[in-house]
């Protein structure tokens, strides 16, 4: 909310300079926003009237005016304006006055002196207005200070409410506010009866007395519509925002501004019969005051008459029934509508609206016949016209209640680690405009019909702090019981498993959680992935479920920008459908980590041939964050070339994948070749094992070499698997060292080259029971394999 | 005798001029050898009488051990020489490169979430998690944000499509009532309930995307509930972490009345550097409050018996300050040449 200093000051004015009841009300919870001073600082420039003027000699659009300054003699001043009348009243800047930039001079104008100069509202940095001089009104009392005559003196304070203070959305909610902070009271406007002159009177009804409990309606009759808004009314209004209308609207704006009550004023000519404040019925339509048609939701209240819908219930007002300059009698509405009635509704048809913004947090229910009148007398002051009796529908069993809330200054005390007196939680609630009854030291209080949101006691110790101030409660370090935490090794902590990729060269990145549609089924063949219902953008539409897409959308990022090695890892959340998953039903949500190695497989250097990364590579990468427990399992992904792609398992169970991306998506994602990627189960890489000792050997290994001849179907880990199942106790184990295929082997077979540690838990080997067990291997792999050992 | 000085002489300058250890060698055998100098006098000695013999004897001898001295010391000198030569010729350029591979790095704003958890793992507090798609319960209501709040329309939510009161969570504040139902549960038939306190770091989300905001970005939610906790210890709390944090104790923190509906007292908090580039700005870094009667119920906890505090700060912007990057987009652009700054 945005309002005038100098206004806030008429209400309440604490002795305070603008910077330290800025800083009050921010540290009360009204956080000021942007102060601006209403004009730049200037000074010298008085009201001025023209007394005469005749065309410039010497240049045709110069004038040569003779100006009353409230001097003896009147000045000669030359000037350009276009708007120039005898008589007409405008702003001077005599000569040494000080304007935004420079400074007048006595100077001479193509030959002719010139004594000050006559100012635009641009020249004074009022407005962008540069048409001509600033044109004061008929009663401007010539001489005077122009700052003072149009108060220019004053700041433009916007302040930014939270949803539960409805109470400061006016001048004098927030008067009331600095009333309590400061203990200076307020000057709080009571306004004065308006006598009524006639009977003419419009029937309300409370159809929906739950949703409008209160609702005022008067006939102002002999009104003059076409009226002008007086000068420092407009002021007022333009400093809080509100641009001018008409002087009954402008009235209704500012009572609302200065009281918090909204208005709306309907040319009582275009009502017919009783006022009803209901529901809709079906197949309804109103126009509103925007243009925009609607058909209103059965939950949207309506003001109509007895012929047809004329508003939306405290958010607009309806076309063809509001007050034109052709109004002659005005039927005013103050009402009151509960903010269940109103919240939300505005949004829903795309648009928010003073009323609606107060109506939706709570406006006083107490309030509207004070507005009413308040509005009247300013109608009737400006306008003219006589005021007929108020006629107030009320359902009092609807209208909010404010109960008394029990407070417990102890309680108060625990809850804020400070000790607020007694006297002084008392003296702030009542500040506050609290009724406050102290049964037995526990204070009942009673929160004003302003207030909505004071319903338990953690709002009133709100209270108490807020006007204590926060700043003033001095900081404690809480005391806890010491107690060590948990520190288990049956899982890692991911920021280990992070430095340890980083370690292996892989740069952490983070991707949106919202995806393409197209990497879904790219690199998970996910053909019904999670849809948002409402995405930013159409390639942000769906959840992922695996982290590659993104891993691969980096690389592309970064290849635009010349990346000649790219190696990247993410840790974060994929999502998929699933009726079983937890903890929210129908999605499962698990953590994974990938990553994702592109181009040489180190840094170009000096001291190592370049070569591209290949899947062994990745494959040591992977086999590093899983230690020696897992198993790659040839298998096809949706993504991955489908001769170069795995499964991992770990004790039987898939945690993962990895391969080299598919040569189409290398092309489709125009990458030049293909990165070679993993994805893990994140619990998988965590999962860790207490490590337990076995006794070292006492006894001498013994190695020896084999190598034998299979056929290429036979993978590296069915043969050493199948040749470990067939061995002796002591081979203890079989590791293959080199595998060759070419001149000398033929096309379909290749070597195989196996190195064997023998070793004796109690005693030395002897050479005979080497030999056996080489020869069982070499037959194993005779008998199982097809093999045989190379010549 | 003046031979066998001429002779020492002829043998030290025989050495000397003996380039490497074979040429020395082999100038060795012309004095020392079977039929050296040295040797042939050696053998004339049987010629002289018994008396003379003694004397002469004695003369070739000393000769005889000079000349070996000679050898032994030019010996040395050669062999150093040589080594000296070798490790010339071995020296590296000590200034290229190291071979191998390169290093990769944490993303900045993981860099922060780790000095987070570090720091509020010093005081006891255990990190928790929670689920990104959220039920609206978690999100809001029990949060004490029953529908039609205005405190809704402060978040623009992403919901999930043909689902019925899903969506992805737009703050970090669901885990508070998860991590108390857990904790409640765990210690129903305790005498007293333990303290519960945890952070919890993650990934938010809101329809929301300009310069200063991204759609999805990162929050660290912070709980502690006690039978003592208390809003000056709330305030204790932050300032310690903010100090801490930035390494100093140069700054300025003010607690502002705010409005959640999940905590009563609210505050926003702000923070001022009292020097470097934003000096004497105030820089909004959290919301925080007491925790909301309603939300203690919703997490199973006695509320009369216990009280609670809460905050949620945005790592993103912890991030930002903490290191000057001037840019959100940055940290969700994952450019390489952004990324590898922030290396350890």
């Amino acid at each position: 909310m945005q309002f005038s200093e100098n206004w806030l000051r008429t209400l309440c004015n604490p002795s305070l300079n603008s910077d330290e009841l800025c800083h009050l009300l921010t540290m009360a919870g009204l956080e000021v926003e942007e102060v601006e001073p209403v004009a730049p600082p200037f000074s010298g420039v008085v009201v001025a009237q023209i007394v005469s003027f005749e065309k410039h000699p010497n240049a045709d659009k110069l004038k040569v005016c003779r100006v009353d300054v409230g001097q003896a003699e009147p000045l000669q001043i030359v000037c350009g304006a276009p708007n120039v009348v005898v008589g007409m009243k405008a702003p001077c800047a005599m000569v040494g006055a000080k304007l935004p930039g420079f400074e007048i001079k006595a100077a001479k104008l193509r030959g002719l002196e010139s004594f000050g100069m006559m100012c635009s509202a641009n020249e004074l940095g009022l407005s962008h207005d540069h048409d001509g001089l600033l044109v004061l009104p008929d009663d401007a009392p010539v001489g005077e200070n122009l700052r003072n005559y149009l108060a220019l003196d004053d700041k433009k304070i916007t302040i930014k409410l939270t949803p539960n203070r409805a109470d400061c959305l006016s001048l004098t909610g927030v008067a009331r506010e600095l009333a309590a902070l400061t203990g200076t009271p307020a000057q709080l406007l009571e306004p004065l009866s308006v006598a009524v002159t006639h009977d003419r009177q419009r029937a309300v009804v409370l159809d929906a007395p739950e949703a409008c409990p209160r609702y005022c309606g008067r006939v102002i009759s002999g009104v003059n519509a076409k009226a002008a808004t007086p000068g420092w009314m407009k002021a007022r209004l333009e400093r809080c925002g509100v641009r001018s209308i008409s002087a009954a609207v402008d009235i209704t704006n500012y009572v609302m501004l200065e009281l918090g009550q909204p208005l709306h004023a309907f040319d009582n000519a275009m009502l017919s019969g009783a006022i009803h404040v209901r529901w809709p019925k079906p197949g309804e339509k109103l126009t509103l005051l925007n243009g925009q048609v609607i058909e209103p939701a059965t939950n949207m209240l309506l003001i109509a008459d007895e012929a047809r819908p004329l508003a939306l219930a405290g958010v607009m007002g309806g076309e063809n029934s509001g007050v034109s300059d052709d109004t002659s009698e005005i039927f005013l509405e103050s009402a009151f509508f509960l903010p269940d009635a109103i919240v939300g509704r505005a949004r829903a048809l795309g648009f928010s609206s003073d009323a609606s913004h107060r109506y939706e947090r709570g406006v006083d229910y107490e309030l509207a016949q004070k507005a009413m009148t308040r509005a009247t007398q300013l109608l009737v002051d400006i306008c003219g016209g006589s005021a007929g009796p108020v006629v107030e529908a009320v359902s009092v069993a609807h209208l909010p209640q404010r109960k008394a809330v029990c407070f417990r200054p102890a309680r108060a005390r625990k809850i804020l680690g400070f000790d607020v007196s007694d006297e002084s939680i008392h003296t702030s609630l009542i500040h506050l405009g609290m009724r406050v009854a102290d049964v037995d030291g526990i204070l009942e209080v009673t929160p004003p019909s302003y207030r909505f949101d004071i319903e338990i006691e953690e709002d009133l110790i709100e209270e108490v702090a807020r006007v204590y101030g926060y700043d003033n409660i001095r900081p404690l370090p809480p005391k806890a019981p010491v107690t060590m935490q948990a520190c288990t090794e049956q899982t890692r902590p991911v920021h280990r498993l992070r430095r340890l990729l980083a370690a292996q060269d892989y740069q952490e990145v983070i991707s949106y959680a919202f995806v393409e549609e197209a990497w879904e089924r790219d690199f998970a063949g996910n053909e019904d992935p999670i849809k948002l219902a409402n995405p930013i953008a159409s390639q942000m539409g769906v959840m992922r479920s695996t982290l590659l897409g993104g891993l691969v959308g980096a690389l592309s990022t970064n290849l635009r920008r010349r990346a000649s090695r790219v190696r990247l890892f993410e840790i974060g959340r994929c999502f998929a459908k699933d009726a079983s998953g937890a903890p929210v039903e129908g999605y499962s949500q698990p953590m994974r980590v990938a990553g994702l190695a592109w181009g040489p497989v180190a840094p170009e250097q000096w001291g190592q041939a370049s070569r591209r990364v290949d899947f062994y590579d990745v494959k040591r990468d992977v086999e590093i964050l899983l230690g020696g427990r897992a198993e790659f399992v040839a298998a096809k992904h949706p993504g991955f070339h489908p001769g170069r792609s795995a499964e991992i398992k770990v004790q039987g169970c898939v945690t993962g994948f990895m391969g080299e991306l598919h040569p189409a998506l290398v092309q489709r994602y125009d990458l030049a070749n293909a990165p070679i990627l993993f994805e893990l189960s994140l619990d998988a890489v965590l999962a860790s094992q207490v490590p337990a000792f076995a006794e070292l050997p006492r006894h001498p290994t013994v190695m020896r070499d084999l190598a034998l001849v299979v056929g290429n179907a036979v993978t590296a880990d069915a043969l050493v698997s199948g040749l470990r199942a067939a061995a002796v106790e002591i081979v203890r184990a079989v590791d293959v060292f080199d595998v060759y295929s070419g001149k000398g082997i033929e096309p379909d077979q290749k070597s195989v080259a196996l190195r064997v540690m023998l070793q004796h838990a109690e005693r030395t080997l002897e050479e005979a029971e080497i030999d056996n067990a080489m020869r069982a291997l070499i037959s194993a792999a005779e008998r199982e394999f097809g093999g045989r050992l190379r010549a | 005798m003046e031979n066998l000085d001429q002779l020492l002489n002829d043998a030290v300058a025989a050495f000397a001029a003996a380039a490497d250890i074979n040429a020395l060698e082999q100038t060795k055998a012309r004095f020392l050898g079977k039929s050296g100098s040295v040797t042939e006098l050696l053998k004339g000695l049987g010629k002289l009488d018994p008396e003379a013999r003694k004397s002469a004897g004695a003369a070739i001898n000393r000769c005889k051990s000079a000349i070996e001295t000679a050898l032994e010391a030019r010996r040395e000198t050669l062999r150093s020489a040589q080594l000296e030569a070798q490790l010339a010729a071995e020296a590296l350029d000590v200034t290229l490169p190291g071979r191998g591979m390169g290093r990769g790095g944490l993303h900045p704003v993981v860099r922060t979430q780790e000095r987070f958890e570090t720091l509020f793992r010093s005081i006891g507090f255990d990190v928790a998690d929670g689920p990104e798609i959220e039920a609206d319960w978690y999100n809001f209501t029990a949060l004490n944000t029953p529908d039609n709040h205005p405190a809704r329309s402060m978040h623009d939510t992403f919901y999930i499509e043909g689902a019925q009161d899903v969506l992805l969570r737009t703050h970090t504040s669901p885990v508070q009532i998860r991590a108390m139902q857990v904790h409640a549960a765990k210690y129903a038939s305790a005498e007293v309930m333990p303290e519960l306190r945890i952070i919890a770091p993650g990934r938010v989300y809101r329809v929301d995307s300009d310069a200063t905001h991204s759609p999805m970005f990162h929050q660290v939610e912070g709980l502690w509930v006690g039978e003592d906790i208390s809003f000056a210890g709330l305030k204790g709390v932050i300032i310690d972490f903010l100090q801490r944090f930035f390494e100093t104790d140069e700054l300025q923190v003010r607690f502002r009345p705010s409005f959640f509906p999940f905590t009563e007292p609210s505050a926003e908090i702000d923070f001022a550097f009292l020097s470097g580039p934003n000096k004497g700005r105030w820089l909004e870094i959290a919301g925080c409050g007491m925790v909301h009667p309603n939300v203690l119920k919703n997490g199973g906890i006695d509320s009369q018996r216990y009280t609670g505090f809460a905050f949620g700060m945005g790592l993103d912007r912890l991030t930002m300050l903490r290191y000057g990057v001037n840019d959100l987009r940055l940290f969700f652009e994952n450019d390489l040449r952004f990324l590898a700054q922030f290396q350890d």
